[in-house]
């Protein structure tokens, strides 16, 4: 409304406003930010905690329950006994160990391929191409998990294209396992490191860039001293992402994974298989934790708050 | 409760803290778990007579079993039955037996097509009712070494109408595995050769064809029935498993795994259905060959669930899926013998019923249909107590480490 | 950034391997739907038209298109609502819990899709008594969907400042005014930016869906997952993935546009 009489030209005085429910309400919120906070806050809270932490205590709750083997339904006596078997059995270590072990070197590699190519998007290409390129990242994510997965498993299968790339220097695939899984999944969540990587570049601006270099600073050291502090908190956001998606998949590692099993199959069997849910959620307290100390560490370093 | 205090002190927010308090409350009145109405181990009672026929029928089945041309439009026999009983169908497909006894706890589904790894667990859970099997005309043409058996009946009462079978074979490549293997112990004790190679169909029951196995090669364990364990008997099967392990490539459920993994030579010997040898592209050097110990195998019951919405369009459907064509097309589609002796003349492949060798008795006979195993031992044995499937679950587990 | 002539070089070709491993398997899928080969073999033995005319002829297929886009459109709406409204509040006001908030968003995303899966697929049926359905899986892609629209919200905020707010404000507009015309606006291109990442999301998620769907709920990614245990319909599957690979260009395209116009406007 203001806009329109500022474009006119003409001097016209803003007209009274009416006294109408709306405006009056406006005028509460206006004068109360506390009261315009909890409004706001309080759909998505409400969301969010009766859904999720909801869902989430009771989970946890059911892992201190038992489940009774023959007829398959939970029996609410309190103990501790899944926890115990989950801290204390070798399988669980082993697994846990190699499943952290997966998320860490996805994330890794996740991070060491974005870093460049979202680099180049956001400060060496020109804005027509870094629109191509950004189109170019965004488009394998519709082409679906399963079928990119199954993609995989062919180009690593023995005589598969991955075997008649690297044969003329003497390589061989790696075949299905460990190793395949870990390619996999890096494959399946390099666009949701690449995306924030390259968000956070973008928003590093050219001066400060151009005032390293007037001052001195070789590329290398504008870039580990400058660049790098500044999207920090983009790599942790996508490390957020490739960390937790491998955490707890259990798919991929069945595709191409071998004979392996993952934390998300231990848990998976248990929910599916033994129809066990408390133990499942036992099970599921290790994935809880280690997200949480990596949100911490995380925390530490303020990323969360540029998240 | 000791992490639920844990969460909150980490959280220390007073909105959060609220939030946590209210869903404990939350939870302590409405409570959680595993009662959703349809546990318990009480027995339903099998109706005498029908009524009018539901509108809507929900079946929940084996992938292939439920075909309405969705996916290709030649492959429909659920409109037939839709036009012929005014029952509409809805379908949910399952991929392991555990996720069909998983899904069945929902009270979603009328029917259910369960293999026998997963019908007695439905039965004792109580969420599947009897059967009463003269109000299913078209039973009469099942062949009679599929009635009341320890997979669909339980002390003599019916749970199910049977729908096809087959046995879980051995597969080899004809160029590595030589000479032609008529032995398991490829995959056992002869494993090592094929390092890296060998596959294992990757479930908890799988453990019965080690069993199986054990009851040629060591016959002191005195196992009498693979599904049917005590807990030594169960050790020995599991070591032979980890032995095993170091040797798998890796283990399938789904057939588009194996099939590939043939045809590109990433496997070279394991178990298989015949429905997988099939499939395989013409040219692809491998055969299938049902050992001297002999096999393991399953035999599909359609079961009516205990709190079904719709049983007189469940019976309907129990009826016409019994029904020599719809039989034929479920199960040639799918790949398994069919139950119905009449099957085999509507089948499209005239070969279909000697392929899939159905109604060959002597055939059946070396196949030991997959079974629930419970605490109860199947072999009649009342002096030990066997391990039950929760304990082979575990097992199979560890199995894969 | 004045980078060196060879930096620039190494720079590109590093770029250009990248995506050439991006689009390798992505050939894979292609050539494969016209591979003769129902189990996806490579090399394939042979070409065929045979599944593309098959995938346009199969109704499963596009009821299964359907259902997912309906899904992630609502979860997309919801996620949109919500994840503003999350925005504004934690980046426009100071207050006790703010850092636990934006835990709580992040969370649905952090914590592995299983374990969401079991907690819903729990909740619903025993706390909630509510039977699975279409709705249950909005539910639960809304929850992690929030987060995608909430980093890129909070991202714009931070830059925007709040001097226009202020501004419309002094000139006498009411704060819904405000936000229609002023803060909204400047936050479209973070909302469709977020909003995209959420569809996507949802579209393509299949672990918290398999927990959460109910009978007859056939979401693309449960419907590829059936059809690779059915004979003789990998091939299909493949077909569809190109086809909506192909398809996304539309919407990210005209996201771009929109996202770009703003930039030069700026």
């Amino acid at each position: 409304m203001a806009v329109d009489t500022a474009s006119s030209g003409q001097r016209i005085p803003v007209p009274p406003h009416r006294d109408t429910l709306a405006r009056r309400g406006s005028i509460t919120l206006s004068a109360h930010p506390r009261l315009r906070l909890t409004l706001m806050l309080s759909a998505p809270l409400l969301w969010l905690g009766l859904i999720y932490i909801v869902a989430l205590a009771a989970l946890l709750i059911t892992a201190l329950w038992t489940v009774d083997s023959f007829t398959g339904t939970i029996t609410r006596s309190w103990t501790l006994d899944n926890i115990i078997t989950v801290l204390t059995g070798s399988l669980y270590q082993t697994v846990t160990v190699r499943t952290v072990g997966v998320a860490l070197l996805v994330t890794l590699i996740d991070i060491l391929v974005a870093l460049p190519i979202a680099f180049f998007m956001a400060k060496v290409a020109s804005p027509r191409w870094q629109r191509i390129l950004v189109i170019a990242v965004l488009m394998p994510l519709w082409a679906s998990y399963l079928v990119k997965a199954y993609a995989w498993r062919s180009v690593l299968s023995q005589n598969g294209i991955f075997e008649w790339l690297v044969a003329p220097f003497g390589g061989q695939s790696p075949g299905y396992g460990l190793p395949a899984t870990v390619i996999t999944l890096a494959y399946l969540w390099l666009p949701y490191v690449i995306l924030p990587i390259y968000a956070g570049l973008e928003r590093v601006p050219d001066s400060l860039l151009e005032a390293s270099g007037d001052l001195g600073g070789k590329t290398w050291a504008t870039l580990c001293l400058v660049v790098l502090p500044m999207i920090w908190p983009a790599i942790i956001a996508g490390s957020i992402f490739s960390f937790s998606l491998s955490l707890g998949d259990y798919i991929t590692v069945n595709i191409v994974g071998g004979a392996n099993q993952m934390l998300g199959n231990l848990v998976y069997t248990n929910v599916g298989a033994a129809n066990n849910l408390p133990l499942a959620a036992a099970i599921a307290l290790i994935p809880i934790v280690i997200i949480f100390g990596y949100l911490a560490v995380v925390r530490r370093t303020g990323a969360l708050e540029n998240l | 409760m000791t992490h639920l205090s844990a969460r909150r002190t980490r959280i220390r927010s007073s909105i959060l803290t609220g939030l946590a308090i209210a869903s404990v409350a939350l939870l302590t009145a409405c409570g959680t778990g595993g009662d959703t109405g349809t546990g318990g181990a009480e027995r339903s009672e099998a109706p005498t007579e029908l009524a009018e026929n539901e509108d809507t029928v929900s079946i929940l089945a084996w992938p292939g079993y439920v075909e309405d041309g969705g996916n290709d439009p030649s492959v429909d026999w659920v409109s037939a039955f839709e036009e012929e009983t005014g029952c509409m169908v809805t379908s949910k497909t399952y991929g392991t037996s555990d996720e069909a006894f998983n899904l069945m706890k929902t009270g979603e589904y009328d029917v259910v097509a369960a293999s026998g790894d997963a019908s007695l667990r439905l039965v004792a859970a109580g969420d599947v009712a009897p059967v009463n099997t003269d109000l299913i005309p078209n039973y009469e043409g099942i062949y009679d070494f599929l009635k009341m058996q320890d997979w669909n009946s339980v002390d003599g009462v019916a749970y199910g109408i049977p729908h096809g079978y087959g046995a879980n074979l051995l597969m080899y490549n004809t160029d590595a595995v030589t000479p032609a293997p008529t032995s398991w112990d490829v995959v056992f004790d002869e494993s090592s050769q094929y390092a890296g190679k060998v596959t294992a169909y990757d479930s908890p029951i799988y453990i019965a064809d080690a069993a199986m196995y054990l009851m040629t090669h060591q016959p002191d364990l005195g196992i009498e029935n693979p599904y049917s364990l005590d807990e030594t008997q169960l050790a020995a099967a599991v070591d032979l498993l980890k032995a095993q392990r170091e040797n798998i490539g890796e283990y399938w459920s789904d057939y588009l795994k194996s099939i590939q993994a043939f045809e590109t030579g990433d496997t070279v010997v394991g178990t298989t259905w015949q429905v997988i040898r099939n499939s395989l592209a013409e040219g692809t050097p491998a055969e299938v060959v049902l050992p001297e110990e002999g096999v393991t195998g399953w035999s599909d019951t359609w079961m009516v669930a205990s709190g079904a919405q719709s049983p007189n369009c469940a019976y309907a459907w129990l009826n016409y899926i019994a029904s020599p064509e719809a039989n034929a097309q479920a199960t040639e589609y799918f790949g398994e013998a069919p139950s119905n002796q009449g099957a085999c003349d509507f089948t499209v492949n005239p070969d279909q019923c000697e392929i899939f060798h159905a109604g060959d008795e002597e055939y059946a006979s070396q196949i030991w249909y997959w079974s629930t195993p419970i605490e109860d031992c199947l072999d009649g044995r009342t002096d030990v107590k066997c391990t039950d499937y929760s304990d082979w679950t575990t097992a199979w587990q560890e199995i894969k480490g | 950034m004045r980078l060196s002539r060879p930096a620039r070089g190494v720079l590109s070709i590093v770029t250009g391997l990248i995506l050439l491993v991006i689009y390798l398997p992505l050939m894979v899928v292609l050539v494969n739907s016209f591979s003769t080969s129902t189990s996806l073999v490579w090399p394939p033995p042979g070409l065929t038209l045979e599944w593309w005319g098959r995938a346009f002829q199969s109704e499963g297929a596009l009821d299964a298109v359907l259902t997912s886009v309906q899904i992630a459109l609502i979860a997309t709406l919801v996620s949109l609502v919500l994840g503003t409204l999350i925005s504004l509040a934690l980046q426009r006001f100071a207050f006790f819990g703010r850092e636990a908030v934006s835990l709580l968003v992040i969370l649905p995303i952090a914590l592995p899709g299983i374990i969401t899966g079991i907690a819903l697929n729990n909740a619903f049926r025993t706390i909630l008594g509510v039977q699975l359905s279409i709705a249950t899986v909005i539910v639960a892609h809304a929850t992690f969907c929030i987060v995608t629209v909430f980093n890129n919200v909070i991202a714009r905020l931070r830059r925007l400042g709040t001097s226009y707010e202020e501004a419309s404000a002094d000139l006498g507009a009411g704060l819904w005014t405000t936000f229609r015309l002023v803060t909204f606006p400047q936050l479209r291109s973070a909302l469709l930016a977020g909003g995209l990442l959420a569809f996507a999301l949802s579209f393509d998620e299949i672990i918290v869906t398999t927990f959460t769907a109910g009978a007859g709920v056939k979401t693309l990614p449960i419907w590829i997952l059936d059809n690779l245990f059915r004979p003789s319909q990998a091939p299909i599957v493949n077909v569809i993935a190109v086809v909506l690979v192909l398809m996304s260009i539309i919407p990210i395209y005209i996201a771009q546009r929109i996202a770009g116009a703003e930039k030069v406007s700026r």
